[in-house]
């Protein structure tokens, strides 16, 4: 990416976050906090998402399977099937029905399948009138704008917006203010275009192989209306809604609504069984019972593949088949929160799993667009009700873009993973940079004071910001010359004599070069409680290029965390990790990275520090050994994204109180530094808006210290609060 | 083991939470309670059970125009899922699907023995019965309502209220 390009994007994200910014992060933390509050409603909130799963998994498993069965049942019912290999095949198919209907008018619910093959547009051209009948969608029609919201497309508009759109467009009488006025405004209006409509068009959430049957989750009871009144019904369906049998959906009725808005079940999920069996309302013949006559109804079921059916041969893609569109996770996400999808989305879908959509419908150059916006952080993983490694699938596109392949949407299914090439210009300079931080740091930490003061020097800034795009409002961490391990070799032997436990404290990159007191910090408390410690030199996670989808380097870098760690596995000690960020490789994405043998031992007995300090304290270490809180010392604490999601928060909370501090937490999903990405000059207003919402309940706890695990966290809570936070550990230090 | 009344209060609570009253009545004076808490025009569907009937003042077999001036519509509930304080509406050829869909007033009859306890009930119930007959339902829960003009709106295409009469 260039200077310039960059500087565009920056320009781009600015003005979403002054126009649209507001509404799209009230909107999204209420639907976010509706989430938590709904789900932690349910008996068994795992089980549910569990079998969710299961039957996604099954049901793409046997897809041409389904699709046969679902095509015979529906003919039996009465319909008709067509599958649609790429967008302009259905519109034409639509097209043609509309034609055949005589249709002058087609009234729509809201269907994301139908956005994505423009079908409005496609129907215009052949004059037939196209109404969203979702106050929603109806608002963005009139003004002409796109989604930015898979579930409320018109998120990003306040109520004087649309008061103002519906002044221009319509100059009612009485002028339009309240929501309620705004409300029966336009289902009056849309009452009148659904009354003379010929055609009614629905997506479908989810469809019954073995009745069927269409589920439909609304909340305003326009797709009832467009389904019940006009005498013909199309339904427009990616070909991955398909599940078995009508009990497969209940997990899905359950998770849905409280996914997605935080509602326990919204008010309408329709079960039709096209053609429906109840009569047509036919406003041209107003003085004729509705139930004379024959009910005569047809029903069109277009099944869009549009690259769904390659995606589900793609090992990586695949995943995102067995998303429900419910936008748990565009409302979890940090980033989305601030700057919404017109920002953070493609040609049609939004938020994280967006670019799996996007690079398997569109390609990789739309999915390049916006990839970059998911900073890894994780919340979204525990969000998702049917459990997408949502992270991976942004880090496996990433990879992709780097490699240069953006060409034809299917590139990679001829070519493969290949190695990162970083020889040769492919991943950008920026994210080769980002993506190599070790060597950075281990050249900084050599040459340091110098490398500070040059990192810190106006030019060298200056350098920074025009070739990588390093913001300049950023200051890079100072390097120590001490690293931690040279620091733990050298030290005086303060180990316990006969220690209960052996642990490796793993130098992360971070602890080891830059925050070395919490490493030492580290080591004084573990030893406090009776345990041996020794810090191996060990390289890198392979975290940062895993954020930069360099794939093969960082399996590369976990190869050799896994080599550098084995002899002492073998011994039985524990891996001890400070970086929460490096924790998350360990347990999790080290899975994908390396062969069972090697990730197992390590994933099972790498513990967080302030989790492996409550196991001792629980197991009967005394905390008094620890430095405890004076009287009623406060603590603001902000715990690490990553570190919420292995649900390890909730372990330094305890250590805290029971040392004595009274601990207030944040509630924000990420600090908005995730890595590299505050950063980058293209995203560091983004960045900022993102911390600000966590440095508003920093100060507002007012805490004596302020406390984060994670060094991003560290590195933005320093810069919105102008004083940098310490690790909890070093204020539980016995040296403190 | 939940008995029949905990399941019921369960519905009456959950059905609360979204503004919707319920009703007990004996099948004999079912008319005359719609009628007491119906306005005025209103439409309907016949109820499929025996012995019960709807008042005079219900229009059934309605035209469009009756549709579209009615305030109130009554039909039957198959199901209520108490766990969720949801109706399950089935559309029939009499026409319940509009008539409880272009009215402001909804009132739902509901026999006491048809409210299941959850999800898992009522989707065994679908599927035994969707596979049968082919049919259609909604799961109604509360109003219709929308979000989309910057606050929570009741009444956004379908009904702004609905009432439930529970008959045993
Ligand atoms: S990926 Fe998961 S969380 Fe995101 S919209 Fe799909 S189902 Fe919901």
């Amino acid at each position: 990416m260039s200077t310039d390009s960059r500087a565009a994007k920056a320009a781009r994200i600015r003005e979403l976050l002054d126009t649209e910014g507001e509404a799209v992060a009230t909107n999204t933390r209420g639907f976010n906090q509706g989430r938590y509050d709904s789900v932690a409603r349910l008996e068994d909130y795992e089980g549910l998402k569990d079998e969710a799963r299961a039957i996604k998994e099954d049901a793409i498993e046997r897809l041409p399977e389904l699709l046969d069965e679902l095509t015979e049942t529906i003919e039996e019912n009465g319909g008709t099937v067509y599958v649609a290999e790429d967008a302009a095949d259905a519109n034409e198919y639509i097209a043609d029905v509309c034609a055949d209907a005589e249709a002058d008018r087609v009234v729509k619910s809201k269907s994301m399948t139908s956005e994505e093959i423009e079908v409005n547009d496609h129907l215009h051209s052949r004059d037939v009138d196209v109404v969203e009948t979702d106050l929603g969608e109806w608002v963005l029609q009139l003004a002409d704008e796109a989604p930015s919201h898979i579930v409320a497309p018109a998120i990003h508009k306040s109520r004087q917006g649309i008061a103002e759109l519906f002044e221009e467009r319509f100059d009612p009488d009485e002028p339009l203010e309240t929501a309620e006025e705004l409300t029966m405004f336009a289902r009056e209006k849309l009452g009148e275009r659904i009354e003379g409509a010929d055609v009614g068009m629905t997506g479908a959430n989810f469809l019954t192989a073995d009745t069927g049957t269409m589920a439909l989750v609304t909340s305003e009871g326009n797709a009832r209306k467009s389904v019940t009144v006009p005498d013909t019904h199309v339904a427009v369906a990616g070909v991955e809604k398909i599940v078995p049998s009508v009990e497969d959906l209940r997990p899905f009725v359950e998770l849905i609504g409280r996914s997605g808005t935080g509602q326990d079940i919204t008010s309408y999920v329709s079960l039709f069984t096209p053609p429906i069996d109840s009569p047509t309302v036919d406003f041209d013949d107003p003085d004729t019972p509705i139930t004379d006559g024959e009910i005569d109804r047809e029903f069109h079921l277009v099944l869009i593949d549009n690259g769904r059916l390659a995606m589900r041969e793609d090992p990586d893609l695949k995943e995102t088949l067995y998303c429900i569109r419910c936008s748990a996770c565009s409302n979890t996400c940090a980033n989305f929160q601030s700057v919404g999808g017109h920002a953070f989305g493609g040609e049609t879908y939004s938020g994280g799993i967006a670019t799996g959509w996007e690079a398997g419908i569109e390609g990789l150059d739309t999915a390049a667009e916006f990839n970059d916006l998911c900073t890894g952080c994780s919340r979204c993983v525990e969000a998702c009700p049917v459990k997408i490694d949502i992270p991976w699938i942004n880090t496996v596109v990433r990879n992709r873009i780097n490699e240069g392949g953006n060409g034809g949407r299917f590139d990679f299914l001829v070519n493969g993973l290949s190695p990162d090439a970083e020889d040769d210009a492919s991943p950008t300079l920026q994210k080769r940079v980002f993506g190599n931080f070790e060597t950075l740091a281990k050249l900084g930490s050599a040459t340091a004071p110098l490398s500070n003061w040059m990192a810190h020097s106006r030019p060298v800034g200056w350098l920074l910001e025009r070739t990588l795009g390093v913001d300049h409002r950023r200051e890079f961490p100072a390097f120590r010359r001490q690293t931690l391990v040279k620091w733990a070799r050298d030290r005086d032997g303060t180990a316990p004599t006969d220690p209960e436990r052996r642990v490796v404290l793993y130098p992360d990159v971070y602890t080891n070069y830059m925050l070395v007191e919490r490493g030492k910090a580290a080591v004084r408390a573990l030893e406090a409680l009776g345990v041996a410690v020794e810090v191996p030199s060990v390289p890198g996670s392979g975290r940062p290029p895993l954020s930069q989808g360099m794939i093969d380097t960082a399996r590369a870098k976990a190869e050799g965390v896994a080599e550098a760690l084995d002899p002492y596995l073998e011994d039985g000690d524990d891996i001890v990790v400070i970086e929460p960020s490096d924790l998350a490789m360990f347990t999790g994405d080290y899975e994908r990275l390396l062969p069972a043998e090697d990730y197992e031992p390590l994933a099972a007995n790498s513990y967080e520090l302030i989790e492996y300090v409550y196991g001792l304290l629980e197991n009967g270490a005394s905390p008094e050994t620890l430095s405890v809180a004076d009287s009623s010392e406060t603590v603001a604490y902000h715990s690490h994204c990553q570190q919420r999601t292995m649900s390890l928060e909730a372990h330094t909370v305890a250590v805290l109180t029971e040392c004595g501090y009274d601990v207030t937490t944040s509630d924000v999903e990420c600090c908005g530094m995730a890595g590299s990405f505050g950063y980058k000059s293209q995203y560091y207003d983004l960045s900022m808006d993102v911390g600000e919402n966590l440095a508003g309940q920093l100060r507002e706890a007012d805490a004596d210290h302020v406390l984060a695990s994670g060094t991003s966290c560290t590195d933005q809570i320093g810069d919105l609060l102008a004083s940098e936070p310490r690790h909890p550990i070093e204020l539980l230090d016995p040296a403190r | 083991m939940t008995t029949r009344s905990d399941t019921y209060d369960r519905f009456a609570d959950k059905a609360a939470a979204y503004d919707v009253e319920l009703t007990r009545t004996e099948v004999e004076s079912l008319p005359e309670t719609i009628s007491d808490m119906l306005e005025t025009p209103a439409v309907g569907a016949p109820l499929p059970w025996d012995g019960c009937s709807l008042p005079e003042s219900v229009t059934t077999d309605p035209t469009p125009a009756q549709l579209n001036a009615a305030v109130s519509g009554v039909t039957a509930a198959s199901l209520a899922v108490a766990d969720y304080g949801s109706l399950v509406l089935e559309a029939t050829p009499g026409g319940a699907e509009p008539a409880s869909l272009f009215v402001d007033e909804h009132v739902a009859v509901l026999r006491e023995q048809d409210i299941v306890p959850d999800m898992a009930a009522a989707f065994k119930w679908f599927g035994d019965r969707f596979r049968e007959t082919r049919g259609s339902a909604i799961i109604a829960t509360g109003p219709s309502a929308t979000a989309d003009m910057g606050a929570l709106v009741k009444g956004a295409h379908g009904p702004k209220t609905v009432h439930v009469v529970v008959i045993p």
